[in-house]
């Protein structure tokens, strides 16, 4: 069995499958015999150890709107190659594909038990959601560092086929937050003992298990009665005024624009569209009231469902911005929305 | 950014596609929405048509603003 080539299946994006950009982001599943585009290299650092006798290809705008369906389309083309190993990305930051490579992993892990390598940047989505189904290793944030991802993940690859002891340490992936049972040389209850007495005593410990943080903010009141109410908008969606004046980026957005609709009844081709490089922009372009919904707010606003609409919006792009960016846009943001009086909020995303 | 809104006090509804990225980042409630290039729209609809569907999206946001929720409550109808 050590001298046969394993065998890999390898789940790629429309993009990295050659297949189109945005675009083409609505592609249903397909499949390729051998290696295709990232998996060539993939395949080159494996050396004759393993083959990758399928790719599978899946638009992310498609994977994420149809889930279960395009999962049960993908898993039936992975398992009748009977794989040892399914490869999925690497996705380095982008959200929807790091979202599809965790849950193919997830369906391979539950329905084929057999591992995963993954590639992602801790802030993608991805990583909190499937790092306990996949073997990620830990990517930058831009594809630039494909030609370090891919030896990385072969190593990985190569390492779990033949059966060896992997860790996060030794393989650069990201811990899963699985628990491993080893004997320690002193009892569990001493070391609780001997932990307690340096903490009470002021004296450096090291806790054996960090505790995971888990952000929540409790959910406010809600509003009494919409129909007295000044509700304001926020969007992730990139829509700006035509021309972009505040030159918001199309990903790793710096900034986030604050804009006047006073008079304003309809988002129109002439007069918005978006920023935002991580969609097909074609039907936000054409009306950006399909991202930001004014139109439908202003005539609630002049027939008394709300009580206002709030005059300024608030748009930034959330392609792969910077966690850290957006708390600090929010927290702004959130200021100046209580100091006009805004009762209430309505943030839409793509 | 849902988030940073409502640590402020201002009660937020997020109104996305993707639903388990907003579950993960924690937002409280939640409206599903259409598509990704298109959350509050259809281009396969006539303008009439979709405008309606944009309006009852929006009244079930307004409808999960009034409602009072004790933890992450996805509004899908």
């Amino acid at each position: 069995m050590k001298s046969d080539k394993f065998k890999v299946v390898h789940y790629l994006n429309q993009f990295y499958g050659g297949i189109g950009g945005e675009d083409k982001a609505d592609y249903q599943p397909e499949e390729r015999a051998g290696a295709v585009g990232p998996g060539q290299a993939l395949q080159k650092e494996m050396g004759g150890n393993g083959e990758i006798v399928a790719t599978v290809i899946c638009g992310d705008s498609y994977f994420n709107e149809n889930v279960e369906s395009a999962l049960s389309v993908i898993i039936a083309m992975i398992k009748k190659h009977q794989p040892s190993i399914v490869v999925t990305g690497p996705a380095f930051n982008a959200g929807r594909y790091g979202v599809a490579c965790g849950a193919v992993a997830k369906a391979v892990r539950d329905e084929l038990k057999i591992p995963v390598v993954s590639g992602m940047y801790l802030e993608n989505p991805g990583v909190e959601m499937y790092r306990k189904y996949a073997y990620i290793v830990e990517t930058s944030n831009s594809a630039a560092d494909m030609r370090k991802a891919i030896p990385q993940m072969a190593k990985l690859v190569t390492a779990l086929s033949s059966g060896q002891e992997v860790s996060p340490e030794t393989h650069g992936y990201l811990l899963q937050g699985l628990r491993k049972n080893y004997f320690h040389a002193e009892r569990g209850a001493k070391r609780a003992v001997d932990m307690l007495i340096n903490k009470m005593g002021g004296q450096p410990f090291v806790t054996e298990y960090p505790m995971p943080f888990f952000d929540r903010v409790a959910p406010n009141m809600p509003v009494a009665d919409v129909r007295k109410a000044k509700i304001a908008l926020v969007t992730s969606g990139g829509i700006v005024p035509k021309g972009n004046p505040d030159h918001i980026e199309s990903s790793s957005a710096s900034k986030y624009g604050k804009y006047d609709i006073t008079g304003v009844k309809d988002l129109t081709v002439e007069s918005f569209s978006t920023a935002h490089g991580g969609y097909d922009p074609v039907y936000a372009n054409q009306d950006a009231d399909r991202v930001l919904p004014v139109d439908v707010l202003v005539e609630m606003a002049a027939n008394g469902e709300i009580g206002s609409l709030h005059r300024y919006f608030y748009s930034t792009v959330g392609n792969g911005t910077a966690v850290a960016n957006s708390v600090t846009f929010a927290k702004k943001i959130a200021q100046e929305l209580l100091n006009d009086g805004v009762n209430a909020v309505i943030l839409t995303s793509t | 950014m849902v988030k940073e809104i409502e640590r402020a006090g201002i009660p937020v509804v997020h109104m996305c596609t993707v639903v388990p990225i907003s579950l993960t980042v924690g937002a409280n409630r939640i409206v599903p929405t259409v598509a990704i290039p298109y959350p509050l729209g259809n281009p396969l609809k006539t303008p009439a048509e979709e405008k309606e569907l944009r309006r009852g999206l929006v009244r079930r946001a307004l409808r999960a603003l009034e409602t009072e929720v004790h933890g992450q409550v996805v509004f899908d109808k």
